[in-house]
């Protein structure tokens, strides 16, 4: 799936600043880039991809036809952080996707798509993504959410093994435990704590699950 | 990104795969087969008798240290798309000046090989092989003539490199610095502050036990070290490596520290691990490698000549010399911003079926490498317990001290924190510092790359090593070096030149690092 795109143009930069762009010195803090699907095709959008390039945060916006063919632009999503620090360099440069699921709205019948980039840190001297890629629905099926790489990676053994994932019961009975535990401890816990014990709690629900599932793999 | 589910089916899947035909894994297998023929097995009941049994028999211990060892060494989950490159280093320019360094010492190396016609490797001959497996618990009395060989590189020479690092999309021009940085890096990376310090090493707060602290001799041991001590005990009998790594953030106790550590880094030293060195110790009686000379002359330079040290002096070879040719050291290049060097076979450069990866470990020493085993020898006697935790310790913490990385615990990182809680903390001592055209990081610098190995006193070192298997990372040690300056600002703020700042910070032995980082991150006014 993830290699099955659309192809599509994607139209250069368009900056949107303040003033004369000729004649204003700063550098623009938000670009527009615009795809577009060649004329009269439309898309069910299953997956946006891109690499980023130092921008911030990124608003989609989708250009769906309607009924009697008129078409409207809607937001799809809004001011999505790409790199939580805008002045380092975390997110700068990694690649990014933007799934159906993830969407305000349903991306279907799309004609073209934009791309609101924002940067509003003045360390940088470009910002822009790349590689952009649309990715469309194959076909209408609900159970194929999990992405064939991650089949890829079990044997094709290992596949009928994805039924007959950890007991339900089991794994919720143990976290349940844990939880419970946790629960009580967190009760105990000054204020100042919680918040801290909260993430802490979640990363060892993750855990427990993790080694659950690792076990059972080995003597199923 | 991806939503958390599909993180974590891919965690457990990469995990899944990793694991799988393990010794650990046909282990458990055969324990659970033979578990079968057990009366409280039931059939209506298999799975879950069996991981009862499993559990009460401690393999599913086991299965968990093991996975949790392997989420310390896996790359975070990243998109599908993410070439491999990506993976080891996100940003671009980091990728090409790390290529372009590894490429100077792969010049430095070939050339001292063509100077001194000293081949890359050779096979020893028999006479040869027989006088070393004699001689294997006392290489350091021979005393081979190393003068011509110098050191690949020393730490002073990657620092320039560091210095030079530009991010050629980063605004450096006079606009842009309104937070201008006195520092020498200049590479916008993001570090922690004070006060986000503060949250994330609660355990060093000042109303905490520490053992570096609270284990004084003027301290009656019943305030903590006792109690930290029987808690210690019990971590051990659990065999649990998440909750020794958790008890290490308040240090361990000398008598249970190599325990603890082994438990923390999952170094079993099983039967396969005593195998596996004894492999090596045959490779090395073998073959004779170019890198050899070298790890002789920095063993010979470095800890022989420290008074704390220089009593390992075989060890330290023992250990060297086999970590050169464990291709096992291979794999943490998935995740390390190197790339290991290659050589080709006469005439077939860049096909990669007759690439050879030279040294057989890919990783080249450098002046003060043996530093790194050095302390480790206090703590395990036996070779092949010694060499599996160094091992493990390299490929989880020390590579980074010396490759360019965008990594939070990378060294890039650490010189640019020590430089951050510098300025923004003793702004100045800094300034006066640049002035004398002393740069901190200039002194500091050395000592952060050997992680304070052979600055600090042993067990002063030792408590600083807790906390970096504590907190699985080396800001910590960034932490110190900007703690030390702290604590000899006065005399510090007096000084006139470089070469009188290092005077002052020459001799660190008498310091004790908790109560410095202690005071540092928080009693510092903010």
């Amino acid at each position: 799936m993830s290699v099955n795109t659309v192809s599509c143009t994607v139209k250069p930069a368009i900056t949107l600043q303040l003033g004369d762009a000729k004649t204003d010195t700063s550098r623009p803090g938000v670009y527009v880039i615009d795809v577009t699907l060649p004329i009269g095709q439309t898309v069910n959008i299953q997956e946006i991809s891109f690499k980023n390039y130092y921008t911030a945060c990124l608003t989609l916006r989708l250009l769906i036809r309607g009924e009697e063919g008129a078409a409207k632009w809607a937001t799809c999503l809004r001011n999505r952080c790409l790199m939580p620090s805008p002045h380092t360099e975390e997110g700068s440069q990694d690649y990014y996707s933007v799934y159906r699921q993830q969407m305000l709205i349903e991306p279907d019948n799309v004609l073209a798509v934009r791309l609101i980039l924002r940067q509003p840190s003045s360390s940088w001297l470009n910002f822009s993504v790349e590689e952009i890629k649309i990715h469309p629905c194959i076909t209408e099926d609900p159970e194929r959410d999990i992405p064939d790489w991650l089949s890829d990676l079990t044997h094709v053994d290992q596949l009928s093994d994805l039924q007959g994932l950890p007991d339900p019961q089991t794994v919720s009975s143990s976290i349940q435990q844990m939880w419970a535990l946790t629960e009580v401890m967190q009760t105990n816990q000054t204020t100042a704590s919680v918040g801290r014990f909260d993430k802490a709690a979640s990363h060892v629900k993750d855990l427990m699950l993790i080694y659950n599932v690792v076990l059972v793999r080995f003597i199923s | 990104m991806m939503d958390e589910g599909t993180e974590l089916s891919l965690t457990i899947a990469q995990i899944v795969q990793r694991l799988k035909g393990t010794n650990l894994h046909s282990q458990i297998e055969r324990q659970a087969k033979e578990c079968l023929h057990r009366p409280e097995i039931k059939l209506e009941s298999l799975k879950d008798d069996v991981r009862h049994f499993l559990k009460a028999s401690g393999w599913e211990k086991k299965l968990q240290n093991a996975v949790y060892r392997e989420l310390h060494v896996q790359p975070p989950p990243c998109h599908p798309a993410t070439p491999p490159e990506h993976t080891k280093e996100p940003l671009a320019y980091m990728r090409k000046a790390q290529a372009s360094w590894e490429k100077r010492i792969l010049k430095s190396l070939n050339s001292m090989c063509t100077e001194l016609g000293v081949p890359l490797a050779r096979k020893r001959p028999a006479i040869e092989q027989k006088e070393l497996t004699n001689k294997w618990n006392e290489m350091g009395t021979d005393e081979p003539d190393l003068s011509r060989f110098r050191p690949v590189y020393a730490p002073k020479d990657f620092l320039e490199v560091l210095i030079s690092l530009r991010n050629p999309n980063h605004d450096s021009s006079e606009e842009a610095s309104s937070k201008s940085y006195w520092g020498l890096v200049q590479v916008p990376l993001q570090v922690r502050d004070i006060p986000q310090m503060r949250e994330a090493y609660s355990e060093l707060c000042l109303t905490s036990g520490q053992l570096g602290i609270d284990d004084l001799t003027h301290v009656p041991p019943d305030l903590f070290e006792s109690e930290h001590i029987r808690i210690g005990k019990k971590v051990l009998s659990e065999q649990d490596s998440a909750a020794a790594q958790q008890y290490s953030r308040q240090g361990c106790p000398t008598g249970l520290r190599a325990d603890l550590w082994s438990l923390i880094l999952n170094s079993t030293n099983s039967p396969e691990d005593v195998l596996h060195y004894n492999q090596l110790k045959a490779g090395v009686i073998h073959h004779d490698l170019l890198v050899d000379k070298l790890i002789y002359k920095d063993v010979k330079l470095t800890a022989s000549n420290d008074d704390y040290y220089f009593v390992f002096e075989d060890y330290l070879y023992q250990v060297l010399l086999c970590f050169s040719r464990d291709t096992a050291v291979l794999d943490h290049f998935s995740y390390n911003s190197a790339t290991p060097p290659k050589s080709y076979i006469q005439g077939r450069v860049g096909e990669e079926e007759f690439a050879v990866v030279y040294p057989p470990n890919g990783v080249i020493p450098f002046h003060g490498f043996s530093m790194y085993v050095a302390p480790l020898c206090f703590l395990y006697n036996e070779p092949s317990k010694l060499y599996a935790v160094f091992r493990e310790m390299y490929v989880r913490y020390f590579f980074r001290l010396h490759s360019i990385s965008s990594s939070a615990s990378g060294i890039v990182s650490l010189c640019l924190q020590f430089e951050r809680l510098l300025q923004t903390h003793l702004p100045q001592l800094f300034y006066h510092l640049r002035e004398i055209g002393a740069q901190p990081l200039r002194v500091a610098f050395k000592w952060m790359v050997r992680a304070f190995s052979g600055y600090l006193s042993t067990d002063q070192l030792l408590l600083l090593w807790d906390r970096v298997l504590g907190y699985d990372s080396l800001e910590i040690v960034a932490v110190l070096a900007a703690a030390v300056f702290a604590f000899r600002a006065e005399n510090l703020m007096e000084v006139t030149s470089l070469a009188s700042a290092e005077a002052v910070l020459a001799d660190l032995s008498t310091l004790k690092v908790m109560p410095l980082i202690q005071i540092f991150l928080f009693a510092t006014v903010i």
